[in-house]
């Protein structure tokens, strides 16, 4: 489709309506599961979902946990990943090029069992022990990935600066290192802003994959309760249906913010 | 002074000295500018073949000629903004060719205005200004926000001082361009086609003030398409054509007398 047909087409975007039908999709089979699946000695869906809810929100509150330190441990390693993929030393270059390649093009969940494996549970910093509890090194799996793509939005906003900038601040006879820190970067933080929490949606919706190497986060207890309830399969789908909820709601405000950044920045630049 | 018998050699490493001290070994009695048998190729593409110049302090050339025939290239190797292959180019006694340059002590003394402006768009005007010699020569902030100030003055752009330069018209912005190379206090000043990207009627408010420095005394270098304007504020017209000067002189005499048929030929197309 051409851009300018594209550019007309009015902007998608949720309205109250969806909302209704959303929690129709969420409840409907609720109900029938409800319906079909009421035996004696059995309490209700809704009253398990609701009995269980405090445990799963905190399962959730720890998923936003680890992807909040895991976008931060990421996006500080990937500032520095990405100074180094514009750096003029060619060792340094190939360097940053390398970690980049490697960790945007491997599977999360890979680089996940492989830090798990490979990190130890505990390490010594002089006489002292430091524990690493697997949330940890979940955290720092997930890291990784995210470490790698902040690399790429950081380069690739640089790259979009004109090349005028550049010249302007060489022939005022900035250094190199003025040039990237008070020309050169302060103009790419707007335009790496939206690819960076497009990042971090993508992140969170991946923090469940914790849950298969055994970390207490929201899937891993949503299987617990499941286990629990006996294994009842009526309240499989409300369940699962629910935590998808939980996920879109917290996710879905992050998406409208970063397309009315996209949106406010493209005029200005 | 000791430093003028110094070899230039001895005073290359000092890279970091912000405050640009006296040039080595060059007097106001020799050229400020000198080009010497400049030849730049892009790849298998010849673009200078060989351009000699010499302009003293405080004169104004204009570098005039077709598109294509090496003008910008000419001028951004001055500041070493394009390598050259061979030849030599001294500015203040400064070898812009020397593998050792000090690319920033040599900037320091050349100042360097764009034909797409490219100030720095996250920074006002008056930041635009101040930056440089804040944070390249050190100098404080006082003192340089002052000079600032006199300079947006001098521009004519007093009350600009804190729009952004996606607020202003591209001739206020080439005028903030022209104050903040102003700043670094350059020796000597290069315009590439400052005016190519402007409206017709911002023209004329740039040259003014282009003209105001020329009379002040500034060395300029100016590459333009202002037949008119060239006439006014130059010593010497410069015509080049495939990388090569092909004639040049008093403007008088160069617009009344052409010799070469290209410089005729080109002059008719233009006036």
């Amino acid at each position: 489709m051409p851009a300018a047909q594209l550019a007309r087409l009015p902007p998608l975007r949720l309205h109250a309506w969806h909302g209704a039908l959303i929690a129709a999709m969420i409840i409907f089979p609720a109900v029938v599961a409800d319906a079909q699946g009421t035996t004696t000695g059995r309490s209700s869906v809704f009253e398990a979902l609701v009995r269980w809810t405090p445990l799963l929100l905190g399962g959730f509150g720890f998923n936003i946990l680890i992807s909040f330190l895991a976008m931060a441990i990421g996006t500080v390693l990937g500032a520095f990943l990405g100074i180094g993929l514009i750096s003029l030393a060619p060792p340094v270059r190939q360097l940053s090029w390398t970690l980049t390649q490697f960790f945007r093009n491997a599977p999360w969940l890979v680089l996940l069992f492989f830090t798990m494996f490979m990190l130890p549970f505990q390490f010594r910093i002089g006489g002292l022990v430091v524990p690493l509890p697997d949330w940890m090194k979940a955290v720092l799996g997930l890291a990784l990935p995210v470490m790698a793509n902040v690399g790429e939005i950081v380069r690739g906003a640089v790259q979009s600066i004109p090349s005028g900038q550049w010249e302007a601040a060489e022939s005022l006879a900035f250094s190199r290192h003025q040039q990237v820190w008070s020309i050169i970067l302060p103009q790419c933080v707007k335009r790496m802003l939206p690819p960076w929490m497009n990042l971090y949606a993508i992140l969170t919706m991946s923090t469940v994959l914790a849950s298969i190497v055994g970390v207490n986060e929201v899937m891993t207890l949503a299987g617990q309760v499941e286990a629990a309830e006996g294994g009842r399969t009526d309240l499989l789908a409300p369940l699962y249906g629910w935590i998808l909820l939980w996920f879109f709601l917290y996710s879905y405000p992050i998406a409208r913010l970063t397309l009315w950044l996209e949106r406010r920045y493209h005029v200005e630049i | 002074m000791a430093g003028a018998a110094l070899p230039r050699r001895n005073l290359r490493g000092s890279c970091a000295i912000p405050v640009p001290t006296t040039a080595p070994a060059w007097t106001q009695a020799q050229p400020i500018v000198k080009l010497d048998d400049v030849h730049k190729s892009f790849g298998h593409l010849e673009v200078l073949k060989g351009v000699s110049l010499e302009l003293m302090k405080s004169d104004v050339i204009c570098i005039i000629g077709p598109s294509g025939s090496g003008k910008s290239t000419l001028i951004r190797c001055i500041n070493a903004l394009t390598p050259f292959q061979r030849g030599s180019i001294q500015v203040m006694g400064i070898e812009v060719n020397d593998p050792h340059l000090d690319k920033r002590s040599l900037r320091r003394r050349v100042g360097m205005v764009f034909q797409q402006y490219n100030l720095f768009p996250h920074r006002t005007a008056l930041q635009n200004v101040m930056m440089a010699p804040i944070q390249v020569l050190h100098q404080p902030r006082k003192e340089v926000e002052e000079r600032a100030r006199a300079l947006m003055q001098k521009v004519r752009l007093e009350g600009k001082e804190h729009a952004y330069p996606g607020e202003m018209s591209g001739g206020q912005q080439q005028r903030v361009a022209i104050a903040r190379s102003l700043a670094m206090n350059p020796e000597v000043m290069l315009f590439d086609e400052v005016t190519a990207a402007l409206d017709p009627e911002t023209v004329k408010e740039v040259l003014v003030t282009i003209k105001q420095l020329a009379d002040e005394g500034m060395t300029c270098i100016l590459v333009t398409h202002e037949m008119r304007f060239a006439r006014d504020v130059a010593d010497r017209i410069y015509f080049t054509d495939r990388g090569v000067i092909v004639e040049f002189g008093p403007p008088e005499e160069f617009f009344a007398n052409p010799k070469d048929p290209r410089t005729r030929t080109f002059l008719g197309q233009v006036t």
